[in-house]
């Protein structure tokens, strides 16, 4: 039994209401099944890579690269075998959650994609193409001011510094948000982090300089196995009731060089190796930053995490992305005097804080995910 | 020096396009010059370490403080290795 059904622009937030094909993926003929990439899009300002929402074959692509289609305009046609009762295409991925998602306005173009569209007659020098590329820049929405028009360095570089407003409007919206509707509360702890540190600092020594791993990924472990034992951290708010989530899919901030950030979710991080994180780590902050994330990564982090790293200060307190029901603040590691065993001695320690949503979960629940998270880090090892 | 000094710079701009290379002063704090978290940096010292074949040890990091120390630094590890 199969049935012919009709793969549609999805939303990947509230305010998103076109998208522009800039490439497909998939054939006719081709097999596709849940969770494979079919299409790249851009919205206002972001290159998306798109998933499919079911499984079957190809049967027809409808939308032509280059136009700007409106959410729910069908994109292609699949042949989907099987049980044909489950709900219609198009409202199990296009309604993921209800929020406007921050992520997906503030991407930078992509320069991939980019570079197919400006092979159609923009004139720009070869400096200026790479400039484009490092910066991120589309050279197909400059003017350029060189000779016959050809885009040149400076356009590139002035594009470049341009305020992304788009950007700062939708975190503005997203966090005025949050901070209107969410009773935050927040609790901090310590952490010693000086056994977790030489553990990682030998491991480091045996492996290859490209293997090696940064603290931020043993952070993120231990905040997902905490996330396991206290599930009240984990999940979306919605309707007035909390949902905690079977998963834990880790949103992690990426700050962009040119100011922004963006969250894109690392998915099941508890069931991944530290090295496993590492390398999904290191994966979705490179395409954060070059604009090129799935649709899937901009929707479904179920918890977030925010890492300021050695550069940033010693606390920091986070506001927590709608609908989660919290965030995880991770200052930078600095050595502290502590007393050990009655003695005073120098110690590394990290401040961990959380920011809850006091609707889902109290301060004591709060106190044993910070504790479940200082466990973990005391046990490197065993992550 | 100046070819050490070049690779150094090229690793940075690929991690941090948005620096000028030839900007980046040779005493003062990388850090104070350049925007690097620790994911930026190791990208540095993995590119640093394929051009160069010099495998920095991450208690040496602190010895990397300005452009001129990381050139030193390469230098002395070259010649061990050698």
């Amino acid at each position: 039994m199969s049935e012919l059904r009709d793969f549609v622009m999805p939303s990947l937030g509230a305010d998103m209401d076109a998208g522009t094909l800039l490439e497909w993926r998939v054939k006719p003929g081709d097999r596709v099944s849940k969770g494979d990439i079919v299409a790249v899009i851009e919205t206002d300002k972001a290159a998306v890579e798109i998933e499919c929402f079911m499984t079957g074959a190809v049967e027809r692509l409808i939308a032509e690269k280059g136009t700007k289609i409106s959410v729910g305009t069908p994109m292609m046609q699949v042949r989907v075998e099987g049980d044909t009762s489950a709900k219609p295409v198009g409202q199990q991925v296009l309604q993921p959650t209800p929020t406007p998602v921050v992520a997906k306005e503030v991407a930078p173009p992509t320069p991939t994609p980019a570079a197919t569209i400006e092979a159609g007659g923009v004139r720009a020098s070869p400096a200026a193409k790479r400039r484009a590329r490092a910066l991120n820049v589309s050279l197909a929405t400059l003017k350029g001011s060189g000779q016959d028009g050809a885009i040149t360095i400076e356009d590139v570089e002035k594009a470049g510094r341009a305020p992304r407003r788009d950007m700062r409007g939708a975190i503005a919206a997203l966090m005025e948000r949050s901070k209107r509707e969410i009773p935050h509360y927040y609790l901090a702890h310590d952490i010693d982090m000086t056994n977790a540190l030489a553990w990682l600092e030998a491991l480091n020594e045996r492996v290859d300089v490209s293997e090696r791993m940064i603290p931020a990924a043993l952070f993120l472990k231990a905040v997902a196995v905490a996330a396991r034992a206290v599930t009240a951290m984990n999940g979306s708010y919605a309707g007035d009731r909390f949902e905690p989530s079977a998963n834990v899919h880790l949103g992690v901030a990426v700050s962009l060089r040119e100011g922004g950030l963006l969250v894109p979710a690392i998915h099941d991080v508890d069931k991944k190796t530290p090295r496993e994180v590492m390398s999904a780590l290191s994966d979705v902050v490179e395409r954060a930053r070059r604009g090129m994330l799935r649709g899937s990564e901009l929707t479904d982090a179920t918890l977030t995490v925010t890492n300021l790293g050695e550069a940033g200060a010693d606390t920091v307190y986070g506001v927590i992305f709608p609908p989660q029901v919290a965030i995880v603040g991770l200052g930078r590691v600095t050595e502290r005097p502590a007393a050990v065993e009655g003695k005073v001695a120098v110690r590394s320690f990290v401040t961990a804080t959380v920011a809850a949503d006091h609707r889902a979960s109290d301060g004591h629940l709060g106190a044993r995910f910070l504790a479940a998270i200082e466990r973990a880090l005391q046990a490197p090892e065993a992550l | 020096m100046n070819d050490l000094r070049r690779i150094i710079v090229e690793a940075i701009a690929d991690v941090a396009p948005e620096i000028e290379g030839s900007a980046l002063s040779d005493d003062a704090p990388l850090r104070d010059q350049v925007d690097l978290d620790s994911m930026d940096w190791l990208r540095v010292i993995v590119k640093v370490h394929e051009r160069t074949g010099v495998n920095i040890p991450e208690r040496d990091y602190r010895k990397l403080v300005t452009l001129s120390a990381f050139v030193t630094y390469l230098q002395g590890a070259q010649k061990t290795e050698s």
